[in-house]
């Protein structure tokens, strides 16, 4: 590991001084979040809320009990969407980078750019055929609908694309040379090979579709039995009787699995990454 | 190590040839007709067997599809959406021809391409310069520092409804710890998501918390992974403080600070849940912006104006892509590759 310095006494108090600094001022939203959701109304609608109140879980109760906007099914459609796309990210990019990177095709060069050309569309920008699309196929309401667009993705392939290409060739004709053919060496040599970046591309892919916002909003809206934690918390804050701390115990109950992940995952994420779109 | 043995190479300048002639004679299932491998180099003829052309077609297929199906066809879509008009189901019914374009050189749709505009500058600029304030005192051999870097990635974690939805709380009158702190320094908070000239500020402050997460995370890599030979040869050389950061620290991370530049200009221009969840679109449209505009016309309150969205929709992707071509042809010249 090699830092940038060892720094001296004075430089060293004025770095914990910012750092600290900082901490409180970017940290205290997830305290409130985290806190706040075992906190009543008496203690959170204060000026500064107070953090060290009455706790109690009341707002976890309310939250999970609440009828206007049911959490739990909302849960469960969440994770269906954090899978589905994860997997499907995982197949479909896997196979595409294996193809353009160890099957021969004259289409490999204009497939790779094709490839990397939908990386460069905003999803904002088709997002309306695709609502109009769904709809016309008559599934909007399924929960296929929330994942349909999405079980591919062109930075996905990119990012695995990168990585087989970094593969040792002595090993691949190694294999070769031993009768390996392509299935096998994809999936007893070439992905365990490829770990760090299968890992980054897992994580990324459950994040993107656990969070994801604008698409659920627009399917939920017309069938609220598809709505996605991220959509139900919206519907949560428009309603007027949900107070804070029921909004911050469904908030928290969302971040459970990112949280996990950005605290246990990053070393994966910033590996993979960093492999194929900086160096 | 790169893969590309000479034979690669062969291989994709063969493509360059005739690939066109393959890309349109080939049926879309793949199967190459006689005629059409005779005209195909002998290179590729002596790899291919049946066996791995069907594997291939195999391979592809899924992620073609889906791209095909849910990226390529609906850029088509939005073009066609947006030349025709819709009855009041939304449903596109007769032509308008270049009606929605036109549309779209009137001032109020100028100022949602301004409001777009500063809003992505000022949460690029912030959400650059901030993690960087923090990423570069986290590289010193300092105990703690780990653990202050883990923290300070956790706003990674928040969705655009989670973030929003705590921040309104943060900034809302009744129990806001940011006004109380601000009148004990004697400063009156402003109306943070009420008043029209904070609230695209009070949004894109709120992407910077979003973006900050991700972003330390990339440059501490970066960071990281700095040779400490090179750092203290130019340290012995006499550059430090100021110097040593813009003229050695910087160059060595620019791939890395490159990286965020982009990532996170692509995120702001792309930002819906916090002008939609924070202010929806305003007070008085005051940040409606982009991504905004084109929810707002096509989907809220059942405004079913798909045209018009799917024309706005076509700018969003032209300006995404004259960004990221101004972004690698003219920053990425400047940075420096080991």
């Amino acid at each position: 590991m090699s830092r940038l310095n060892r720094p001296g006494k004075v430089t060293s108090t004025f770095t914990y001084v910012w750092l600290v600094v900082a901490a409180v001022v970017l940290l205290f939203p997830i305290l409130l979040t985290v806190l706040g959701g075992f906190l009543p109304s008496i203690d959170l609608l204060r000026q500064p809320p107070n953090l060290l109140g009455h706790y109690t879980v009341d707002s976890y109760i309310g939250a999970l009990q609440q009828t206007v906007v049911p959490l739990l099914p909302a849960f469960g459609n969440s994770l269906f969407v954090g899978l589905v796309i994860m997997l499907a990210h995982l197949v479909t990019s896997c196979l595409a980078a294996y193809a353009l990177v160890f099957l021969r095709t004259p289409l490999r060069t204009p497939l790779f750019w094709l490839f990397m050309a939908t990386i460069m569309v905003p999803y904002e920008a088709i997002v309306v055929p695709n609502a109009l699309f769904i709809r016309s196929l008559g599934i909007g309401d399924s929960r296929f609908a929330l994942v349909l667009p999405f079980l591919a993705n062109g930075f996905g392939v990119f990012l695995l694309r990168q990585a087989f290409r970094q593969f040792p060739g002595e090993l691949r004709d190694a294999a070769t040379i031993d009768g390996c053919g392509h299935v096998r060496f994809l999936f007893t040599i070439l992905l365990p090979g490829c770990r760090p970046a299968i890992a980054a591309l897992a994580v990324w892919s459950f994040l993107q579709g656990w969070n994801m916002y604008f698409w659920p909003l627009i399917i939920s809206s017309t069938n609220n039995s598809l709505n996605t934690l991220q959509t139900a918390v919206f519907a949560l804050r428009s309603n007027d009787s949900a107070d804070p701390g029921l909004l911050l115990a469904g908030i928290t109950i969302t971040l459970l699995p990112t949280l996990l992940l950005v605290l246990f995952g990053q070393r994966w994420l910033v590996r993979g990454f960093t492999a194929g779109a900086v160096k | 190590m790169s893969r590309d043995d000479p034979s690669t190479e062969r291989d994709v300048s063969s493509v360059s040839t005739v690939g066109n002639a393959e890309f349109t004679a080939s049926p879309p299932n793949g199967l190459v007709t006689a005629a059409d491998s005779a005209t195909v180099s002998q290179s590729v003829i002596s790899r291919w067997n049946p066996r791995e052309l069907a594997l291939t077609v195999l391979f592809l297929a899924p992620a073609v599809v889906g791209l095909g199906a849910f990226v390529i066809f609906p850029l088509f879509q939005a073009v066609y959406l947006a030349t025709m008009g819709s009855d009041i189901l939304g449903n596109p019914t007769r032509f308008v021809g270049f009606q929605h374009f036109e549309e779209l050189f009137t001032p109020d749709f100028g100022a949602v391409l301004a409001r777009t505009a500063g809003f992505t500058l000022m949460v690029v600029v912030a959400g650059v310069v901030l993690p960087m304030a923090l990423a570069v005192p986290l590289s010193q051999r300092l105990p703690g520092m780990r653990v202050f870097r883990t923290l300070f990635t956790l706003p990674f974690a928040y969705s655009a409804s989670a973030a929003s939805v705590v921040w309104l709380l943060m900034l809302n009158p009744a129990m806001s710890p940011v006004n109380w702190l601000l009148q004990l320094v004697g400063v009156t908070a402003p109306g943070w998501t009420t008043d029209s000239g904070w609230a695209l500020v009070t949004v894109a402050g709120v992407t910077v918390w979003m973006v900050s997460g991700f972003n330390l995370l990339v440059l501490a890599a970066g960071l990281a992974g700095l040779d400490e030979q090179v750092l203290e040869a130019a340290r012995i050389d006499g550059a430090s403080g100021i110097r040593h950061f813009t003229g050695i620290v910087l160059p060595m991370i620019s791939p890395s600070l490159f990286f965020v530049i982009v990532t996170t200009t692509l995120t702001a221009l792309q930002s819906l849940g916090q002008p939609q969840v924070m202010t929806d679109g305003g007070p008085n449209g005051a940040t409606s912006t982009l991504v905004y505009s084109i929810f707002n016309q096509a989907f809220h309150n059942n405004n079913s104006n798909y045209g018009l969205a799917s024309a706005q929709g076509l700018v969003l992707l032209i300006v995404g892509v004259l960004l990221a071509a101004v972004q690698f042809g003219v920053i990425e010249r400047r940075v420096h590759y080991r």
